[in-house]
């Protein structure tokens, strides 16, 4: 069995560490270690994606800087923690970037995937000093070490925060073969007054420290309604959850930190144009119109942009999936779609910086307030639980009725309104997912979930395939016309898309019986009729 | 995981203070290294201050009722453990001999093991020519042989190329080394020009007699660590890397 490490955080206390000597030398000779390399100062800082995919995936990734160099550390959170190190000579971690710019290694192997296509950020910055001490038998042989930290946070994810000390921090180190005389400083140290076990790590004490919380962004819906809400309250915060996701992911579209903050942006100007469309009667009449016509603004402001990325970041795997042509064929399509990338985010930052963008947020943020402070209109205002089951079941029916006449001859544009339909419906189960019991719910997104899969599937291998397309023309009409091979493998690409597309429509018939059948109504039936009145 | 053993038929020649020394230097390279004090009389064990006892004795081991990791020992030293010497290894040759199959390779295959866990195994022999020096023949890639610069050194180092190349197995690579030399006396330095130009298993590196080495005993470490600027320290570094090269 591999020697622990037990950790102690020491509340209150004036000099902690002399305690801690003291009630140490009851049993031990304690003497400090000098030299060691896990002694002195060093930088750390903490990374991770802006929507925490590393904590979500039980890890905690550390940049330690010291005067030996840098070091990279993954740490498994779960209860059997394990490490990963990766030796980072010369790397800086305070600018955010994707983990492809890490230097090559264990580390950057580990997590290029589950970070991808997101970059990575400093999410706390602190420095740590430790004092490493011996604690000695009566031979004078080591037989446990004791770490003592004290940290001071610098930084948090919204930048330096005033620096904030952390209570100190004791660890008792066993050395292998000793574990009795580990256990017997751990327990001296555990009677002192003010000691406690480290229940969570120096991460999670600096974010806390200064505010924060890992795991705290989320693109998901989650707002605090109840059953028992008026639903214009109910749909006023939901609306307001939606306007925080999307400002809070502002900044990173300005600054092109990666390509998810505009996609959350965009998430959040769908479902918000989509709760105003199925929900806004109930908000006042005036908001409804005007905010509409808004968001779509908004929504066409980032649309040229994302289409670019979702190419850009498809282009690696497309390029690879070429049989005919060579992925180097398709060099030039890359090129020309960066280019048309950097205009076309001119203008989505200029309009993120307008005037008529800071209107909206700050005006539609006072006007969702207000609703949430207004008095209740008269007795025949709804509940929260009854707009959620008639809207959803509304949207439910219309489903099955348009879905219902779609045959193998339907146009495609038949197929994308239902896509259309069914991501309102996702949104509404969404919103109203706190009034539900979780395995119904989970259920019924399910069903949906796999039908809103194969329709996707379907629509963007079209809306792909005319793009290519159009691309070629534009190419063609550029002053360098691009090479026949680069024209070629488009040629290819478009003909694979158009079979993914076809799969699509095969697997249609399947996907809709399930979801529209018998079970799949009694499930979405089960899970309205089933929330608290 | 790469295996020495610090070995002569003949004892008191240094065998335990170049192996001290030797897993240290490995330890400070950053490579995880197990020291086994295989000398009944633990003298690799009271130098890293580490009682010289394992539960169960050498049967536990041998037999493989207590588990060779069960018994390691953290040294003061990063990356440096010890598996302690044991008063019943004295009888390791009558251990080893009980085994039903393979009596000669026992210790090997108690090692294997350990190949996860380190880079390099040091094995402190005991002095003699028995079961157990055959066994650290089977085990060992390396036989690190510490001769004392007499007449009879020679003698030494005949028997033990003849007991290594009469070997029936896998034959490790000697490396002799001149230890506890004094520069003083004629017969030392005579010797060892003879036998390094005559003999190419015999390193060019001498660890010369020097009070400073005697004085682990006091210290408890190795003189490598406690002294690393001297000529002593200097003197195992060359040993190392030539052993290393």
């Amino acid at each position: 069995m591999m020697p622990e490490t037990q950790a102690f955080v020491l509340d209150g206390a004036s000099d902690p560490l002399a305690d801690v000597v003291a009630a140490l030398g009851q049993a031990f000779t304690v003497i400090e270690e000098r030299g060691t390399a896990g002694s002195g100062s060093r930088r750390r800082t903490w990374l991770d994606t802006f929507d925490w995919r590393l904590h979500v995936a039980g890890l905690a990734l550390e940049h330690e800087q010291t005067r030996r160099g840098g070091r990279l550390i993954l740490t498994t959170t779960a209860a059997t923690a394990s490490t990963t190190e990766q030796p980072v000579p010369g790397w800086q971690s305070s600018r955010p970037g994707p983990p492809a710019d890490l230097p090559q290694g264990p580390v950057r192997d580990a997590i290029t995937r589950l970070v991808a296509p997101r970059a990575l950020l400093p999410a706390a910055k602190a420095v740590t000093v430790r004092t490493t001490l011996r604690l000695l038998n009566a031979d004078g042989k080591t037989v446990a070490r004791l770490l003592a930290e004290r940290t001071t946070v610098t930084a948090a994810p919204s930048g330096p925060v005033s620096p904030a000390v952390l209570p100190p921090l004791v660890s008792i180190a066993e050395v292998r073969g000793y574990p009795a005389q580990a256990r017997r400083a751990a327990a001296l140290i555990a009677r002192l007054p003010g000691a406690r076990l480290a229940s969570s790590g120096v991460f999670v004490a600096a974010l806390a420290a200064a505010g924060h919380r890992p795991g705290e962004y989320t693109g998901k819906v989650s707002a605090s309604i109840t059953a028992q809400m008026p639903a214009a309250q109910a749909v006023a915060t939901v609306l307001l959850d939606l306007l925080a996701t999307l400002t809070v992911n502002v900044d990173g579209v300005i600054r092109d930190i990666d390509t998810e903050f505009l996609h959350d942006l965009r998430v959040s100007v769908r479902r918000t144009r989509a709760a105003i469309k199925l929900l806004g009667d109930v908000l006042p009449p005036e908001i409804a119109t005007h905010y509409r016509a808004e968001f779509k603004w908004l929504g066409d402001l980032t649309t040229p942009v994302r289409d670019l990325d979702v190419h850009l970041l498809g282009h690696e795997t497309l390029a690879a999936s070429l049989t005919a042509a060579a992925p180097s064929d398709l060099e030039p399509l890359r090129d020309f779609l960066a280019r048309r990338r950097a205009k076309e985010f001119r203008l989505l930052t200029r309009g993120l910086r307008s005037t008529r963008f800071r209107a909206l947020t700050h005006d539609w943020d006072k006007a969702l307030r207000e609703v949430l402070d207004a008095r209740p209109r008269g007795r025949r205002q709804p509940k929260a639980s009854a707009l959620a089951a008639e809207r959803t079941a509304r949207a439910y029916r219309v489903i099955v009725r348009r879905g219902g006449v779609i045959t193998p001859q339907s146009a495609p544009e038949s197929l994308h309104d239902l896509r259309k339909r069914c991501k309102e419906l996702r949104y509404l189960l969404e919103f109203f997912a706190p009034l539900y019991e979780p395995p119904g719910y989970r259920k019924a997104v399910g069903d949906l979930k796999q039908l809103q899969d194969c329709l996707g599937e379907f629509q963007d291998s079209q809306v792909q395939r005319e793009e290519i397309h159009d691309l070629a023309e534009q190419m063609l009409n550029e002053r360098t016309r691009p090479p026949a091979a680069t024209l070629l493998a488009m040629g290819e690409l478009a003909a694979r898309l158009a079979a993914s597309q076809q799969r699509a429509r095969d697997e249609f018939g399947l996907r809709f019986t399930r979801f529209a059948g018998p079970s799949g109504e009694q499930r979405l039936r089960a899970l309205l009729e089933g929330q608290p009145r | 995981m790469k295996i020495y053993a610090t070995y002569n038929i003949k004892g008191g020649v240094g065998k335990t203070t170049a192996a001290v020394n030797l897993a240290y230097l490995a330890a400070a390279e950053g490579k995880r290294t197990l020291l086994w004090d295989l000398d009944p009389q633990g003298a690799a064990s009271f130098l890293f201050r580490v009682k010289p006892k394992v539960k169960g004795g050498g049967k536990a081991l041998i037999n493989g009722t207590k588990a060779l990791d069960g018994a390691i020992k953290g040294t003061d030293f990063d990356d440096l453990d010890l598996l302690p010497a044991d008063f019943t290894y004295r009888n390791m040759d009558l251990l080893l001999g009980g085994a039903a199959k393979h009596p000669t390779e026992k210790l090997a295959r108690l090692l294997t093991p350990l190949a996860a866990e380190y880079d390099v195994v040091f094995l402190d022999c005991p002095p003699s020519i028995s079961l157990v020096s055959e066994n650290v023949l089977h085990a060992a890639d390396i036989l690190v042989v510490p001769l004392i610069p007499t007449t009879l050194s020679v003698r030494t180092l005949d028997q033990l190329s003849d007991f290594v190349s009469g070997f029936n197995g896998r034959q490790p690579q000697v490396l002799a080394f001149f230890s506890m030399v004094d520069r003083r006396k004629r017969l030392h330095l005579e010797t060892i020009k003879t036998l390094i130009s005559e003999r190419p298993v015999v390193s060019p590196t001498i660890i010369p007699a020097l009070s400073l080495i005697e004085r682990m005993s006091v210290e408890r470490a190795p003189v490598t660590a406690f002294a690393p600027r001297t000529a002593a320290a200097r003197a195992y570094r060359d040993l190392w890397s030539q052993l290393t090269r």
